[in-house]
């Protein structure tokens, strides 16, 4: 089979599969397994085909027209350059661990089968968005993430958490969305075609008229799905959702969506100084943002979300110094260690029967009761935390030096000062980074107190798709900074001597600083008891979750932070810890600026429509039923009457002609 | 004879028939009043198809044929009607129009809530003093 062919099945296998699991679902639980998990495999078997393939050589590109528009042509068309290949890799390879996870984690759900269609729904979506060449076909896949999130999020729909963030996550994505569509249209009316490669020839000639309103829309988009400060805030809500979902969505798929539209479109962001910058003040907040609310959060999951949306700081920050490289780089790895996070997390809230990092903190024992998770998330942490030579040194620090190159002027493309901004804040970041990923692990298996509870073992599907995901968690960047870019465009992935020292230090303080702080509070824990457990603590891993997230706020006072005084994050960071933990009262500002309003005009319609319109109805109504009572006196039931009013009433008819007639 | 005789004959038979429709209580001196009514009619088609053939130079006697059918019509229908009167006797015990007043406004409520009685009351009243005078 050629390349082409291999490429186009890679999407539709697991679409595939999804229509199938929907299908037979109810019909043949039996098959709901296999029809999860054999095309999330197969699609990551072909995925690697194909990027043996086309082996960062020339691109592949096929296209075909469906049907005339009229205008500007819509083709299905594929692109494969080194970029795609490679993200089309790691997305099978998170999707197929978090399909083989998802069988142990939710073998008792009632609602498998369809959660499992909707991730392979998902996987088709963001591996059409991988290999599409055409960015209307990018946008159906893009969209359909969007759904397949609503879905998913709210697979607990009972918690009205779930409800809520399921709510809010297609809602703040659709707001960017928008302005994304809008932008796509003028992008397509610049270049005369919504094909990649010919809008990269446009740009590069200089044919597009209007760059900086252009990227500007589509950044809107961008940020909305990639969750970027200022439309991020759906991100740590979304984790009401089941684990593996988490890990799909924040490792592969839907928030890696964003950051490689920007590395397929870089030249089009780049004809407009204006949107660099944007693009590189946005990264930095949102790195030096999240790290600060991630130090705060209390329920581990949230703490990843937030970490999740520094990491994707650190790809928009490389974007916005020019460097695509780097940004696909530090995506490949994150994925990998992103996925193992997110899927040891959801053994370990299994285990515990709680998400809060507080109640954690007082149970002993808790990683002797999963060994497997602890060893694979202690080294998934170590390349969060960018410690050489984990993946995650190496990738961060191609980001780094890509931002640091721009600071003494060696690239053309990128302004000086965002270089500047990407380089402190990421350099901030890896400080911040290191120190809540020390306090999730000293908090989370350094706990004294009372023994963890006794669960049992872990099922071993879960535990195997730990070790494989550690594998590229801990050798992947050390093993590819050499060779892939050979992939990307050939910029130099090394890390430099500088940012290495600069970053590592940084990451090594956060750590130190953060283990000092506990071992200062550790005598607290011990008096201030504090916890809650989940109720069925013999159910599945799914319905732990579920009930811990549910319990959460009630017994804790919020579904973020804790009263912890043991918490060597409130220590850290003092008053700010307060602000930090409610994610700097963003969600609040946006419910007095949006929310509000909208209800409130909401609450205006409701009185024009019942109190206004509706007089004009009732009132149109009421005429005629009192026409209607007055008329109904004559019907008597007495036919004879009837008969009566129809003789009168021919008699003044024959008069009336009669009259007419003669001319009177 | 002169076309007058019949004419005049035959409205008298109709306004016999007419007033019977509506003057009498008895459901099948209803059905032969509406009898007297055809009857007349069919005079009045045979009266007046003759007259006009008179001066025709052919003629189809399409009065005359059209008499024919309303016989026919007639026939049928008061073996319909009678077969209604015979029905509703056997299930009312009665053959009195004005007590087979089903259809009256609020006849449904009457029987139904007390409540509702006081208000449709009054028109059942008022029509069965329109009834009194009707049959005056």
């Amino acid at each position: 089979m050629t390349t082409t062919t291999l490429a186009v099945l890679v999407p539709l296998l697991p679409f595939l599969g999804a229509a199938a699991g929907l299908l037979l679902g109810r019909a043949a639980p039996g098959f709901v397994r296999p029809l999860a998990v054999l095309p999330a495999v197969a699609a990551l078997a072909l995925a690697v085909v194909v990027a043996v393939r086309q082996g960062g050589g020339p691109s592949v590109d096929a296209a075909t027209e469906l049907t005339p528009t009229g205008s500007v042509p819509i083709e299905l068309a594929l692109h494969i350059d080194g970029f795609a290949a490679l993200v089309a890799v790691v997305v099978g390879l998170v999707a197929a661990c978090v399909q083989i996870y998802s069988t142990g984690y939710l073998r008792e759900d009632p609602r498998y089968p369809s959660y499992a269609a909707l991730v392979s729904l998902f996987t088709s979506a963001m591996f059409l968005v991988v290999y599409s060449g055409d960015l209307i076909v990018l946008l159906v896949g893009w969209e359909v993430m969007g759904i397949c999130s609503y879905f998913l999020v709210g697979h607990y729909w009972e918690t009205p958490e779930a409800r809520a963030a399921s709510i809010k996550a297609f809602l703040v994505t659709k707001l960017g969305d928008v302005p994304f569509l809008i932008g796509l249209f003028a992008l397509a009316a610049d270049a005369g075609s919504f094909e990649i490669t010919k809008i990269l020839g446009t740009v590069a000639h200089g044919g597009l008229d209007h760059p900086t309103l252009v990227a500007l829309l589509l950044l809107a988009g961008v940020a909305g799905k990639s969750a970027q400060f200022p439309l991020h805030t759906w991100l740590p809500d979304a984790m009401a959702g089941p684990t593996p979902v988490s890990a799909l969505i924040h490792a592969a798929t839907m928030v890696a969506a964003g950051v490689y539209f920007i590395a397929r479109l870089l030249p089009v962001f780049e004809a407009s100084a204006a949107a660099m910058t944007v693009l590189a003040v946005m990264a930095a907040v949102t790195m030096v943002g999240s790290g600060l609310a991630a130090l705060a959060q209390d329920d581990i999951k949230r703490v990843l979300a937030y970490s999740t949306m520094g990491q994707l700081g650190y790809m928009t920050g490389a974007l916005a110094v020019g460097d695509r490289g780097a940004a696909v780089f530090h995506l490949l790895s994150h994925g990998a260690f992103k996925a193992l996070l997110f899927l040891a997390a959801g053994v370990i809230i299994h285990a515990a029967g709680t998400n809060s990092l507080a109640a954690m903190s007082r149970m002993s024992n808790l990683r002797d009761r999963v060994p497997d998770a602890y060893w694979t998330m202690t080294v998934a942490l170590l390349a969060l935390a960018a410690i050489p030579p984990f993946s995650g040194f190496f990738s961060k620090e191609s980001v780094l030096g890509a931002a640091e190159r721009v600071t003494v002027g060696h690239t053309e493309h990128a302004p000086g000062a965002a270089g500047w901004t990407v380089l402190v804040a990421g350099v901030l970041t890896a400080f911040l980074t290191a120190a809540y990923a020390a306090r999730l692990w000293l908090l989370a298996f350094r706990g004294r107190g009372e023994e963890a509870p006794d669960h049992g073992r872990q099922p071993l599907t879960m535990n195997v798709v730990l070790w494989i995901l550690a594998v590229p968690s801990l050798a992947f960047g050390g093993f590819a900074y050499r060779t892939l870019p050979d992939w990307f465009d050939g910029n130099d992935l090394a890390p430099t001597l500088t940012t290495s020292v600069l970053g590592t230090g940084a990451a090594l303080v956060g750590g130190l600083v953060t283990y000092a702080a506990w071992r200062r509070l550790t005598g607290v824990a011990a008096r201030v008891p504090l916890g809650a457990v989940a109720a069925h603590p013999e159910g599945d891993a799914a319905q732990v979750e579920a009930e811990a997230i549910a319990t959460h706020a009630p017994a804790y006072g919020d579904v973020a932070s804790a009263p912890d005084p043991a918490d060597p994050g409130r220590l850290l960071l003092g008053p700010l810890h307060r602000h930090a933990a409610a994610g700097f009262h963003l969600d609040a500002v946006y419910r007095e600026l949006f929310v509000r309003p909208v209800l409130a005009a909401a609450s205006l319609v409701r009185f024009l429509d019942r109190e206004v319109v509706d007089t004009y109805v009732g009132g149109a109504g009421a005429l005629p039923r009192w026409l209607g009572a007055a008329v109904r006196r004559a019907q008597t039931g007495n036919v004879q009457t009837y008969v009566s009013a129809l003789l009168a009433g021919t008699v003044v008819l024959a008069v009336a002609a009669l009259l007419v007639a003669s001319g009177a | 004879m002169h076309l007058a005789y019949p004419a005049v004959l035959s409205a008298l038979l109709f306004c016999t028939g007419l007033y019977g429709v509506l003057a009498r209580r008895n459901a099948i001196l209803i059905l032969m009043s509406v009898e007297l009514m055809l009857n007349a009619v069919n005079l009045n088609l045979v009266a007046f198809d003759v007259w006009l053939s008179k001066t025709a130079e052919e003629t189809l006697h399409s009065g005359q044929a059209l008499t024919l059918f309303t016989i026919a019509i007639a026939a049928a229908e008061i073996g319909i009607g009678l077969a209604i009167v015979l029905a509703v006797h056997r299930n009312r015990g009665t053959a009195d129009i004005d007590r087979l007043r089903d259809t009256a406004e609020g006849h449904e409520s009457q029987e139904g809530s007390a409540a509702d009685g006081s208000d449709t009351d009054a028109p059942a009243t008022g029509a069965a003093a329109e009834k009194a005078e009707a049959t005056a």
